[in-house]
Parts: C-alpha cells; structure tokens; sequence
C-alpha cells in the first residue's frame, strides 16, 4: 500500500513536470498531430496525374481509342502530343513526362488485319517504384483495351483469364497501409521522446541524486517514471485512431480489445528502451541523440513503409529486436484484416519480452550508473 | 585574424566532439547501408499458394510457370478454404486458385478463370504482385498457346523501355536521395546544436564582447561546418559510387556545386534555428521538425510529389531538400540535364537569399 | 587624460518575464574613474549582471545613456568592445579546448599581433600560475584555474577598462586571493579601470570604491571606510563563559536594540540599531557572564545595517516536534579509511572522521578537493571503492530503503523540480518520505510559514530567486524532520543576507539534536562548526575544532588569524612539504 503511495506521488510529479513545462507541452501535442496530417496526406504510393506524352505516329482511331482510355484514367494525365523521335529525350531528361507512348504508323493496319501491333511505352526510372507503378497501371489498362477490343472484333480473348480479388483494403490505397502505421510510428517517438529525456534531465539538473537519496526503491522510481510515458502514450495513440476512424475513414474491424493489448505491450517496451536510453545518457543531449539514433533504423526497418520480406537475411534478423515490427502487424491486423487475439499471440509475446527485459536493465542502471 | 581565429577553434571543437563526427560520419554509414541494402521496394520470392482441385496437365504447366518464375515461392494447398487460413494467418501473400471445372472450361472453349486472392494490406506490394503475377500469366498464356499450334490473340503488345535505371533497382534511386537527408542533418541538426550549445554554455557572451563582428561570427560558424557538410557528401558519394554501384552520369563538379549551394541553405537555416531556439532541447526539436522530416517525406525522395494533393505540393516547394533530391537523382542517373539541374539550382538560391537575410537580421551583438 | 571610464546617466532597463516587468535598473546615475578597483556589491536580484552588460554593449538600455572611455556605447558597441574586456559570471571557455588554444583563439580575436603573443601568454601563465597546464583542456581545469584561465583570456590584450562579474564566486580561498592579486597588478602596472561584481562582502573592503545596489537602485557609492562610518560605534562583540556561542548568538539576535548577531570565531558580532554600548543586562536579563567590548566597524557591518529587512525573529527559529534525546556522544556519522578512484585519479584518499549526535560537522576545502565526492558516497550515492563508512549504524548503498528516510539531503545546487511549483515541490518530497493525510498538511504548513515561501506558493520553483531557491531545497530536505542533515555547499552563490537566515536555521537544528554535516568554502562560516575538517586532494588535513585549527596559524605578525589565513597556511605547508619530497 505505501509502495502504491509512493509511486503514485512519483507519478504524478512527473505529469506535472512534464505538461507545466511549456515546451514539453509543445513536444508532446504539435508534432505528432502535424505529422499525421503530412504523412497521412503526403505518404503515398499512389500515383495520380502520371504525365505522358503521346507520339503517335497512326492517328488512326484504334489509336485515338487508346490515346482516350489513358488520359481518362485518374493515373495519367495527357501532357502534350509529339510529333518527332528527337523530342522524346528532352521531354524525359527535364521531367516534362514520366512516360511517352510511342504509337507506331501500323498500328491500325496491324489490329485490322489481326496482327499484335507494338505499343512503345518509355519510361523514366529514376525513381524506379514510380515508373514501376505506372507501368502497371498502364498494363491494367491495355489488357482491358485488349479484351473489348477483341470483342468488339467478334473474337475471344484467352479463355484463361485472372479474376482478382484483393482481400483487407480491396482498393489499393496506400493511405490505407501508412496511417495504421502511423499509429505506432507517432506512439513510439512521442512515448520515447518523454521517458528518454525523464532521467537524464533529473540528472542534469540533480534532482535525481534527490530522489535517490529518498526512501523510495529503484523499482518504485521505474514504475513512477514509466506510467506517465504508458498513458501519454495510450492517449496519444487513441487520438490518432480517432482522427484515423474518423478523418481518413480508415475501417477498424478487429476488435478494439486486442489493438489495446498490443499497444500495451508496445508502449512497455518503447517505455522500457526510453528509459535504458536514458539511464546511460548523462546528458540531455545524449539522451536526444541516443533516442535518435535508434528511431530511425527502427522505423526503417519495421516495414512501416518498405516490407521486411524483402530484406536481406540477416537485417531481417535484426528486425526482431525491433518492438515497431511486432506493433505494426497489430495495428494492421485490427484494422484490416479483422484480426483477434489468437491470430496475433505471436506478435504479442516478443514485444512481452522486449518490455519487460529493457525495463530490468533500466532499473539495474538507475542504482548501478552514477558517471 | 579574428576569422581565422573562429574557424580554428570551430575545427578543433568538431575534431574533438564525438557527437559531431557521429553525425557527421556514423549516421551517414549507418544510412546508407541500410537504404542501400536493407530497404527495397522491390519484392522478391512472394509467398503464394496455389490451390489445384483437380490436377492435370493444364493446371501442372500453368502451376510450373510460378515455380520457375523468380518472383514466387509457392505452396500448395488441397482446399481453398486451408488456403485462405493461411492467408488469413500471413503465411502467404497470394492465392491462385483453379478450381475443379478449370480444365473441363478449358477443353469446353470456355472460359476458365483463375481466382486471384492478394492481401491488400499493404497496396504497394500488392499492386507489385499482381503485376508479377499478370506477367507469369500472360507468358504462360502465349506458351500455351503456342504448345497447341496457333499463337495468342494479343492486338496490342507492351514494349517497355526504362531510362536511366533499367533494372528498375530501387537501390539506384534510393541512396543518391539519402545524400539530401545527410546533408539536411549535418547542415542543419547539427549546425541547430552547436550553435545553441554556445548559447547554453555562456560562451556566446564572451564571444560577443570581443571585437568580432557580426559577419565575422557567423562565417567562422559556417565554414567548418560547410567543410564538415562537403566531407560528409564526398564521403557518401564514394559509397554510393563504389560500394552501392550506383551510376553517377552527370558531371563531378556539377554535383559538387549544386551540393554547396544546398548546404548553404541547409546551413542557413540552422542558424537561424539556433538563433530562434538558444537552447539544445529545442533546437534539435525544431531542426528535426522543420528540416529532417519534410526532407524524408516532402522531397520527393520516398514519395512522388506529383501524387500528393494539391496543397501538400505547395508545401514541398518550401523544403529546400525536394529541389536537391531532384538535381541529385538527375545527376546520378540521367547526366547532366541542364534544364533541371538550372532550375532546381536557382530554388535554392531564391531560398539561399531568403534564409541568409532572414539569418543576418536576426542576430546582433545583443543579448536579448 | 584623466576622463572617467564609465559615465551612466538616468539609465533605465527592464525585462518582460512570463508577463510580468521586472525593473532591473532604475534610473542609474554613475561615474567611475580610471586606475581604481571599483566593487559592486549587492544581493541578489540588485541589477549588477545588468549593469555590467550593459557597459559591454551587450544590452541597449530603455532609457538614458552610456559612455565608456568616452565612446558612446549605445551608438558604437563594437568600438567599445575593442578596448575593454569583460567576464562574464560564467565565462566562456570552451571546455574541449585547452589552455593554449583559448587563450589562442582569445588572441586571433581580440587582434593580438602573432609577434607579441609568446611572451604575453609566457606572462599571462605566470602570473595565473597555469604555466604547467596548458595543453589540458579546460573542462579539465579547477573551479579556480579556470576562473584564473577567464581572466587571462580577457587579459590577452591589455584593455583599458576590466569587466569582472562575480569573478570570485565558487573559487576557493587560494585561487581568490591569487585573482585579487592579479587585478591590482593590472591596475598598477597599466592603470587600468576595474569593474568588479562580488557577492563576498570581505572583499569589497579590498575595493578602492564600493558601488552598493539594491532592487535596480544605485544606494551610495564612495570608500569602503565611509560607508563603515555611519555604523562606527554600534558594533560590539560579545561572550560569556559557560554559554555555547550558538546559543548566545541565538539569544542574542533576540534581544533588544540588536540589529544583526554574527557568530564570529568563540564570539558573537553585534550591530546594534543605536551608537552606544549597550547594557549587558538589558540585552540578556538572565546571562549574567555577558562581556561586550567596542570593535571597529567593517563593511559587512555597514551593509547589514542598510539592507536587512526588519523582521519578526520568531519565525527564523524551527520547532521541532520531536527533539533527539539519545546520547550525545553516539557517532553518528562514522567514516573508516574511505577511498573512492575514477579510473587513475583518487578523488577521496583514505579518510577518516566520526561525527557525533547533534553536532554541525564541516567538510572544508578547495574545489575538487574531494568534498563532495566523499559526501555523496556517505548519501549511498556513490560505492566507495575501499574502506567502511556508516550513517546511523548502516551503508547507505546497501541499506533497506527505509534507512535512507532518516536523512535529509540538500545537493550543491540547486536540485527541485524547475517546472513544478512550490507547494507541489514540496508534496511530492513529503509524499516520497511516507508523509499524509494531516500529518502532510501540517508539514507544508510548517515549511511555508517557517520559510516565508506563502506568497510564492504557486510560483514555478524555477522562477524563484536564488535565495529563496535555497530556502526551498532546505525546506525540502527538512520536511521528514531528519535526524541527520547532509548540507553540500549550501551557501554557495547566495547573497550575505541569505546565507545569515541559513546558519540560524541550522544552528536551531543542531540545537534541537539533529546532526548536521556540511561542507563549504567559505572559510569563515567554519565558525559555525563544532568540528571540521580540511581536505585537499582528497586527503584529510586537519581535523579539530575552529578554535584549534586558528589557534595553530597563529603567528606574532598575525596575533588573530581567520579561518581562512588558518586554511592557506595548511595548504601552502602542503605544497612546500610535496615540493621538497
């Protein structure tokens, strides 16, 4: 009971350290709201508005048929029409187009005599992922210019035909994939920021000497800096559920129990590494740099944006170190794939382990690192 | 003298700061390499399973197409219904499902689809795999056809050409945009902290009653760390050049002076972040707030900035770093495209000016 | 040209602080002439970091004007600043760079001609003495050398007017007297104007013109001696056999007429409101031993009586509820042949003292000497590396947490909560030690009263001004009611007035039976200990009462030694016994 006192009053000092402060106050509510605002807008792979330059050498009407499907999709815009081979290169080098469609003068003549007619697609790579993703717009496009145009011939397309369905987010939309990421990518900066400043500050300004001299145990000062970082953490992360929910109109379909068992468990270990970053920092500056140091490698290889499948095996190892890569699975499973507690047991106990193993070294360092 | 003065001790305190070579030299490494090796967007060996309710010679060659292909690792399965458990369970990523009537269809001259089932959950892989999986498709197709003596009905057949990468490897475009981020954070973060630390520490007060002048103060600021920033790119360069073997096209000094001019800006504003900040907390706060994360998202560095909505694209234009990725990703892959380098060149000095008046306004000899 | 240095004429300057305007100077006319020390001395808060920075150019006054060595300041900052040199409290030195290359860059800086330089850093580095450090790095410099080392950056070039803002502060006796030595040398030499900002009032008596501030209000300035004259004949001091010190001065500050009671070596200091020796009866109707004599007035006395506040003396006392009954002669405090290393360097060699109930037990000594680091192996913050030590019969380090309660711990600086308020600092200090409900209330009741910090109940700890800071953390170490009291460098960086109200309060603790264990360096509040002891270099000295420790500097041209000629004799017979082994 008189455990419990003390680290409720270690609590709640550490709350009023942290929201009196005006600045701490900054940290926690200015930038993860601005950040899901930019990366919830600006974080897409979807293309849209593709510029493409059309050279058409036919101006047949298969042709101008063709020409019309591209520039109606969403995906492409019709930027300008050319008429000469030298012009390709310096519309391609300037970035004028991210595509030219080259038309060749049979065009026609061979779809009326029922020859395959080429279709001349040149495309900028420098950011190779676009140019891949217009090229599979472009490939959706053609085979459905294929398929009527065959029909409207009287002929049928191959009898093998693909009926795809993609299963959670039926769309495609990449917004759909990066804001539930989000989520765990803002809990874990926010939730880090605060525990891995909390004693390093103390012991920049010697109040933690202060409090070391007090009757209170190693374990009490952990649990009492640990619960602000755990329910700043879970307000944050229910703040941005909402606004996903309801702002981005993300479904949640899984149950809401099993998301906040995970972010449990997730908020206990990114507290646990906040504070074992800050045990070993002596400084604030320390402290900001080591919590730094291992954001950024976490976040990148938590498939937050790029997948762990197409890792190299031995970073794919690292990655299970990584408490983000078990958090993503959960915030993805709820939301989209309508996932229950027993579909993800097994991201729940790593993130378990990870927890509750840094929280122990916290401790250990609190009593055993005085320089 | 009283520059030379600045600029030595500014070199000496670099040299002997572990934070500052850490940022100058370790993140950088620690970046590319795992940019370079262990981030790619390209998907290789997708789970699929493959669901065949009744086997024979069709199903068997349309299920050895995926074998052979290097995009597929498959799986078969006896019911669709453990197949989709699995999917449910993410062991695999995609279903081709042929079901019982598939080859009786076939024979019949009729049609004979082949379910496909992605988990859509994350788009992009999902649109890569549907792309792989149209491809294996349609070469199956025209095979098969082939095999039975008459050729596929295709009217109009794709011919791809890639400029500039390809291979499509996202490693070619990825790393020469790490090198906006490096420089955003050496320029910039570290720049933002130094400056702030003198603040902290009261040695800007001892500093400000000398003799120095304002110009004096801030060019002795800004030259190590201008070198610091110059290395740091060199560096990166090397790596990008020698050990992630990415094609640098264009013009060596052409780089080196779109670079310069960049890290001026990024300089700049770092400055002006300190002096604005006058202490470390909030100073790295804001350098990672207004720098570091509207280089790695609104520069076109990860997402196209085409893409983004309207507004979101009014706000790139503000991020010093998206004209630099686009002169870097030019220069490293395509050569020396004048148009682009030249415009994208005269952004940053628009920003160069606006940032180093803004940064000579702002700081005086006084205390307040 | 005999012009004066700096001419301030209805200079006015204000601050905006989380909305309130705080008056730094009010209207300062001021006028100090060249080839003099000028001391500026007031308590915290008075304006004279201000009034220095804005000499510097620095800052831009609201109103009126400034001259120095005849520039406008206002209009020609940077003309200003080519030709004097200033300190500031926390001079900036870059720590990462050595002695050489500050005083280097100091040079390229201030336009010292390559040519020159050799020999006036050569002489620089004598007369600091730091010739055989220069190539360490500066963060690796004492508390004094690099005060020293500030002092000889600013002295690179030899400017015609000295800017020295509490150059003193935190520097131990040695080093300080080696900085004074340095200033009048610049000013006999050169004929150099000094400026110079103390909070140590027995310095202003080496000034040859005191500046006296208070609130932003410039309150005389002239000779040390005229300002001593208008309390000529009110100082006495006072004993009587048979009557601890502590106590006579407890009384005494009580009594009648008294306007200030100052334990001073085996006696007590008094300044009285009115000339004229007073009665010793009607001073202390029941001490029938009092023995006053008439003694010559000195500035501290001076500034006493222009500055302390008339105040209710109840409240300076502190009521214990529970007095310690137990044995005065248990040690409490027992330390047995105490090491601590950091890799090579030994910090605390050997040491052993004990320390009994109800005693005020000193831990004298310079910067780095050791004091703090023995002191915060004694709090268990620390492992030592050998030897034994007990507080209250246990090792802190090992020691169920429950031992910890009994102590009271007060850091070196200041070690609150910035950001929370008074009285929320002060809940959560209660709280941590078991204390609530009523018992709680009570306590902070308590400690607002005793400590006057009512009207700054919500005010951020951080926004308090210093001497109330100190009296926060005090309040704070005292909450549990301790039996043994840690005190690290209390009266460090706190006004005379301050550092006044701290000793009576602690001289009631001891009083009232706690043990109290301080270390300081300011030598004369030793007075204050029942026994001391000194260390350097992390050894101990001397160990033994005041009285013995002065008792044995005592020499025929120094028939009354202080405690600091006590303490520099100790440390130069020192350096004279490791320069002939």
């Amino acid at each position: 009971m008189t455990c419990f006192r003390y680290i409720l009053a270690l609590a709640i000092k550490e709350f009023l350290a942290l929201l009196r402060d005006k600045r701490s106050r900054m940290v926690i509510i200015g930038p993860p709201i601005a950040q899901l605002l930019i990366f919830g807008f600006a974080a897409t792979y979807d293309l849209n508005n593709v510029p493409v330059v059309i050279f058409d050498e036919d101006r047949g009407v298969a042709a101008r048929e063709l020409v019309s499907r591209i520039d109606g999709s969403p995906n492409f815009q019709v930027v300008t029409t050319i008429s000469h081979d030298s012009e390709i290169a310096p519309l391609i080098d300037n970035k004028e187009a991210l595509l030219v469609l080259h038309i060749g003068q049979n065009f026609s003549a061979d779809l009326m005599q029922g020859r395959t007619a080429p279709l001349q697609a040149i495309l900028d790579g420098r950011n190779s992922n676009t140019a891949m993703i217009a090229m599979n717009y472009l490939r959706t496009i053609l085979l459905d210019y294929n398929r009527s145009w065959l029909e409207s011939q009287g002929r049928s397309g191959p009898l093998v035909t693909l009926q795809t369905r993609t299963w959670y987010n039926e769309n495609l939309q990449s917004r759909w994939f990066i804001i539930p990421g989000i989520v765990g990518l803002l809990t874990l900066v926010v939730t880090l920021l605060v525990t891995a400043l909390s004693v390093a500050r103390e012991r920049e300004a010697g109040t933690f000497d202060q409090l070391l001299v007090t009757p209170l145990r190693p374990t009490e000062i952990l649990i009492g800096k640990a619960i602000p970082g755990i329910v700043i953490g879970l307000l944050q992360a229910t703040l941005i559920i909402v606004l996903m929910v309801l702002f981005f109109n993300i479904p949640l379909r899984g149950s809401i129990g099993a998301l906040y068992l995970g972010i449990v468990l997730f908020l206990l270990s990114a507290v646990g590494i906040g504070l074992m970053i800050s045990a070993i920092a002596a400084t604030q500056q320390q402290a900001v740099l080591g919590a730094f140091l291992f954001l950024v490698p976490s976040v990148i290889l938590s498939g937050f944006a790029t997948p762990i499948a197409n890792m190299p095996q031995l970073v794919q190892w690292l990655t299970y170190l990584n408490p983000l890569r078990y958090f993503l699975v959960v915030v993805r499973g709820v939301t989209l794939e309508g996932d229950g507690y027993a579909l993800l047991m097994n991201q729940y106990w790593p993130m378990a382990i990870i927890g509750v193993a840094s929280l122990a070294f916290a401790g250990w360092l609190f009593r055993n690192r005085m320089y | 003298m009283r520059l030379l003065g600045m600029i030595h001790k500014e070199s000496l305190q670099i040299l002997r700061d572990p934070s500052s070579i850490s940022i100058a030299f370790v993140l950088p490494v620690v970046l590319l390499f795992l940019f370079g090796y262990g981030v790619s967007l390209d998907a290789k060996l997708i789970p699929v399973g493959i669901v065949i309710e009744q086997p024979d010679t069709a199903t068997q060659s349309l299920a050895g197409a995926f074998e052979r292909s290097e995009f597929f690792q498959p799986y078969h399965f006896d019911s669709i219904q453990t197949a989709q458990q699995m999917l449910n369970e993410r062991h695999i990523d995609g279903i081709l499902w042929m079901r019982s009537n598939f080859s009786s269809n076939l024979l019949a001259g009729e049609e004979a689809p082949i379910g496909v089932i992605i988990n859509g959950v994350d788009s992009n892989q999902a649109n890569i795999t549907q792309g792989y999986i149209q491809g294996t498709w349609l070469a199956w197709l025209s095979r098969y056809a082939e095999s039975r003596g008459h050729s596929l009905p295709m009217p109009v057949s794709l011919e791809q050409r890639v400029w500039f990468n390809a291979a499509l490897s996202s490693r070619l475009f990825l790393v020469p945009g790490l090198i906006a981020i490096i420089m955003t954070m050496i320029g910039s973060l570290l720049t933002a902290l130094v400056v702030a630390r003198e603040w902290e520490r009261g040695t800007m007060e001892a500093l400000m009653v000398t003799p120095l002048r304002i110009g004096e103060l801030l060019a002795g600021k800004l030259i190590p760390y201008f070198a610091l920033g110059m290395t740091g790119m060199l560096f990166s360069v090397a790596l990008a050049v020698w050990q992630f073997e990415v094609p640098l096209r264009g013009s060596l000094w052409l780089l080196m002076v779109s670079s310069a001019l960049f890290m001026l800006v990024a300089l700049a504003i770092g400055m002006l972040i300190s002096i604005v900040a006058k202490n470390q907390f909030v100073a790295g706060q804001l350098a990672i707030i207004v720098t570091f994360l509207p280089a790695f998202i609104l520069s076109g560095f990860l997402f196209d900035i085409n893409s983004m909505p309207e507004w979101v694209q009014l706000i790139t234009h503000l991020v010093p770093a998206r004209y630099f990725v686009a002169i870097l990703q030019t220069l490293f892959l395509a050569g020396d495209v004048w148009p682009v380098v030249l415009s994208n060149m005269g952004a940053l000095l628009i920003m160069l000016l606006f940032f180093f008046t803004l940064v000579w306004r702002k700081s005086h000899k006084h205390l307040e | 040209m005999s012009g004066a240095v700096i001419t301030l004429s209805a200079v006015s300057k204000s601050f905006h602080r989380a909305g309130h305007k705080i008056t730094a100077l009010d209207s300062i006319d001021l006028t100090l002439q060249p080839g003099r020390v000028t001391g500026l001395i007031g308590p915290d808060g008075a304006g004279k970091t201000t009034l220095m920075r804005l000499v510097a150019g620095l800052l831009l006054p609201d109103k009126g004007a400034i001259r120095v060595l005849g520039i406008d300041a206002l209009a020609r900052p940077l003309e200003v600043q080519s030709s004097i040199g200033y300190m500031p409290q926390r001079f900036g030195l870059y720590e990462d760079l050595s002695v050489q290359e500050n005083l280097e860059l100091y040079a390229d800086l201030q336009g010292v001609p390559v040519a020159q330089r050799a020999a006036r850093f050569q002489k620089l580095m004598q007369m600091t003495s730091l010739s055989p450090f220069t190539r360490r790095l500066a963060g690796k410099l004492s508390g004094g050398m690099k005060q020293k080392l500030g002092l000889a950056c600013t002295l690179v070039r030899s400017p015609r007017l000295l800017l020295l803002d509490e150059p003193t502060v935190g520097v131990d006796p040695l080093s300080r007297r080696e900085l004074w030595q340095i200033v009048y040398r610049q000013v006999q030499e050169v004929g150099m104007g000094v400026l110079l900002s103390t909070a140590y009032l027995d310095e202003a008596e080496r000034c040859d013109e005191v500046i006296l501030m208070h609130q932003g209000k410039l309150l005389g300035q002239g000779t040390p001696a005229e300002f001593s004259r208008p309390v000529s004949g009110r100082i006495f001091q006072a004993s009587a056999a048979g009557c601890s010190h502590r106590r006579l001065q407890e009384q005494l500050s009580r009594a009648p007429g008294v306007l200030d009671a100052l334990i001073e070596g085996e006696a007590v200091r008094l300044v009285m409101e009115t000339p004229g020796k007073p009665e010793p009866e009607a001073l202390l109707p029941e001490q029938q031993n009092l023995q006053l004599t008439a003694v010559e007035p000195r500035f501290e006395d001076a500034f006493i009586a222009r500055l302390k506040r008339p105040r209710d003396l109840g409240s300076m006392t502190l009521s214990l509820r529970k007095k310690v009954t137990a044995n005065t002669d248990d040690e409490v405090i027992r330390v047995h042949n105490l090491q601590r290393r950091f890799g090579d360097f030994i910090a605390v060699n050997d040491i052993s003292f004990s320390v009994r109930r109800g005693e005020i037990f000193g831990l004298l000594g310079a910067n780095g000497a050791g004091k703090s680091t023995t002191f915060r192996m004694l709090c268990g913050l620390l492992p030592a590396s050998s030897g034994e030590l007990a507080v209250a019969g246990h090792d802190l380090r090992q020691a169920a947490a429950s031992a910890r309660g009994r102590i009271g711990y007060m850091a070196q600086k200041f070690s609150l909560y910035t950001s929370l308020s008074v009285i929320q600092n002060l809940r959560f200090f209660s709280s941590v030690y078991g204390l609530r409900g009523r018992q709680q209330k009570a306590r902070l009741e308590w400690a607002l009263t005793t400590f006057e910090l009512e009207p700054f109940r919500d005010a951020n700890a951080g926004d308090l001004p210093l001497g109330y800071k100190q009296r926060l953390s005090f309040a704070a170490a005292l909450m549990h009611e301790p039996e043994i009291l840690f005190l690290d460098e209390p009266t460090s960086g706190v006004d005379p007035l301050a550092r006044r109200e701290f000793w009576t309060r602690t001289n009631a603790l001891a009083e009232a039976g706690v043990t109290v264990l301080v270390t300081t360096h300011f030598m004369e509040e030793a007075n204050y200990c029942d026994r001391l002891v000194i260390m350097a270099e992390g050894e101990v000295l001397i160990e033994g009462t005041p009285l013995t420790m002065k008792a044995s500097a005592r020499t025929a041209e120094n028939p009354d030694p202080t405690m600091e000629d006590a303490f520099i004799q100790l440390i130069e017979q020192r350096q004279a016994q490791q320069a002939t082994a």
